[in-house]
């Protein structure tokens, strides 16, 4: 049953795009919000967590997933009434975690943050090019610190590019939450590291409704494993950065009158 | 193939293998005969039995080597070099069938470019270690003869690797490889400490190969040695094998010279002197004491090595 696979699905247009990419690229902008920051000694990842149903079980929805000791990703794209583009995430993330190991394993030495990148990226071409496939319809933003200690952020997309960022959303309002990290993100906020976690609240809090407890958040320190925050952990941030807002208001208020 | 058919000769299949290798299973043997057994009865005298060295310590990675090719008892080269350069920063000694281990060395060499290109750095010595292994372990069985220690320095330090192509792959502080390995095996524990100089180690490495050349008859020609440090390797000196070894015999009291400011700096040990007449050209000490105080004596090369100087002078580089 050849004839069943030689067609291709991604073909180009008469004006030279890639529609099916690109309508992956929209069914990513349908996800939920993810924010990644990569500050001086720390990497942070934030992800906007959709109100779970009463009858479902909260801990099944993961969207921050560790590929290796020292790197994890997130990722961004339909997550609930559509055909299950998590499960799309779940195939990626599989192979890296494969891809991950096999390299340790002939080579010697722990994954690059950007070897992963780029094999995953491939990974996603290889789906825009090939018989009978449909492109991976997410985006991801992979973290970590290489064996040289540098802090590292990039992010992929459903047509396989790649690039490095400082600081980066994916999926709804990522453009606002992007507006608002140019805004914010300076030398000085992430060079500590509570600051650079707070930042990523702080971008994930302009979009997210209801507060702290839509928000899941993890850090990668340099030579520590993955964290994940618990609830209380990120409620405790976000009264903090009220907290510092509140005072702020009120410097500005005396310094008017 | 008319003579194949009615000989019923089976060539064995080469089982997929990748196109860039070397073609595995070229002999064609009779049926019912294992591979190795007959290329041991019927098959060509390969090149064999050597000495090479190779020890890390503070300073980087030494690798010597003696040049004598020897094919059965027929000299078939008397200059010829052990210590092959993979690159910047990794040697590797070899020993087994010479053949053999330059067409492998040349693979090496190519998949660790590739490497470099693809991922814009080298390979640690461990990953190239691993690597060499696996490439030759799918020959298994099929006399391959490739002993190799693999010496360079990447971003753990000075790394020192043995490779046999039966596919072990084994981490070390010193190896010796070849027929004359016992005998250096012998000068080298005797005299190794990992905070040596460099100019001890010179001299322990050109000893050590100079002692295997005078008792094995596969080894001899000149002494080679080579030096990986961090900026990358060097080619130390090549000295004739028979004038190092009488001038090692020659040179009396090195022990002696060195007990002096020995005694300044560690404890007098009785057994030194004793010592000095049975190995009086073997630098450092071997005893646990003088090893630990070894970091405190760093040696200058012009206290040491009178001795060396005269070797170093008298010496021919071919």
């Amino acid at each position: 049953m050849a004839s069943r696979y030689d067609r291709a699905i991604t073909v180009f247009s008469p004006d030279g795009h890639l529609f099916q990419v690109e309508y992956a690229q929209e069914a990513v902008k349908k996800g939920s919000t993810a924010v990644g920051i990569r500050g001086t000694n720390i990497v942070v990842l934030g992800v906007e967590k959709k109100s779970v149903a009463k009858l479902q079980d909260e801990r099944t929805v993961r969207k921050i997933c560790a590929l290796d000791d020292h790197v994890c990703m997130a990722f961004a794209g339909i997550v609930d009434n559509f055909a299950g583009l998590t499960a799309d995430a779940r195939v990626v993330i599989n192979r890296a975690r494969v891809e991950c190991q096999s390299h340790k394993l002939t080579v010697e030495d722990p994954v690059t943050v950007e070897y992963i990148t780029r094999f995953i990226a491939t990974l996603k071409q290889k789906y825009t090019q090939s018989n009978g496939r449909r492109p991976f319809g997410i985006s991801a933003l992979i973290v970590g610190f290489d064996d040289d200690g540098i802090p590292r952020l990039y992010q992929t997309d459903p047509s396989g590019t790649y690039h490095a960022w400082k600081a980066n959303a994916i999926g709804r309002s990522a453009k606002t939450v992007r507006e608002f990290l140019e805004k914010n993100y300076t030398e000085e906020a992430i060079s500590n590291d509570s600051e650079a976690i707070k930042l990523a609240i702080k971008a994930l809090l302009e979009v997210v409704q209801s507060g702290g407890k839509n928000i899941e958040l993890a850090i990668i320190r340099r030579d520590q494993p993955l964290k994940m925050f618990s609830a209380k952990e990120i409620e405790l941030q976000v009264t903090e950065i009220e907290k510092e807002k509140e005072e702020a208001e009120k410097k500005k208020s005396k310094k008017s009158t | 193939m008319a003579l194949q058919d009615v000989c019923k000769w089976q060539v064995p299949d080469t089982q997929g293998l990748s196109p860039h290798l070397p073609e595995a299973g070229g002999w064609a043997v009779p049926q019912g005969c294992d591979p190795q057994t007959f290329l041991q009865i019927y098959g060509p005298r390969l090149a064999h039995g050597t000495t090479t060295l190779a020890f890390r310590f503070r300073h980087g990675v030494i690798a010597a080597a003696d040049t004598r090719s020897s094919c059965g008892s027929y000299v078939a080269c008397p200059a010829s070099r052990k210590v092959i350069p993979v690159h910047r920063h990794l040697l590797g000694t070899t020993s087994g069938t010479s053949a053999d281990c330059v067409t492998w060395y040349r693979v090496l060499q190519r998949e660790l470019r590739l490497r470099e290109l693809r991922e814009g750095q080298l390979p640690s010595v461990a990953g190239t270690a691993k690597l060499l292994s696996t490439m030759m372990s799918r020959y298994r069985g099929l006399d391959l003869c490739v002993a190799t220690a693999l010496c360079g320095w990447d971003h753990s330090g000075p790394a020192l690797f043995y490779v046999y192509s039966d596919g072990t792959c084994l981490q070390g502080d010193i190896f010796s490889v070849g027929s004359g390995s016992p005998y250096a095996y012998g000068v080298l524990d005797r005299s190794y400490h990992y905070d040596m100089t460099i100019q001890e180690a010179y001299t322990l490495a050109r000893c050590a190969v100079a002692h295997a050349t005078h008792r094995d008859a596969y080894s001899g020609g000149s002494v080679d040695l080579f030096h990986v440090q961090e900026s990358g390797w060097e080619y130390v000196s090549r000295s004739d094998a028979y004038v190092l070894y009488m001038e090692l015999q020659k040179a009396p009291g090195l022990e002696q010279e060195r007990e002096p400011e020995r005694k300044q700096e560690r404890e007098p040990e009785q057994e030194q002197e004793q010592e000095a007449e049975v190995s009086q050209v073997c630098p450092g000490p071997a005893t646990p004491q003088d090893a630990a105080g070894g970091g405190e004596l760093f040696v200058e090369p012009e206290e040491v090595t009178a001795e060396d100087d005269r070797i170093r002078v008298k010496t021919e580089m071919i």
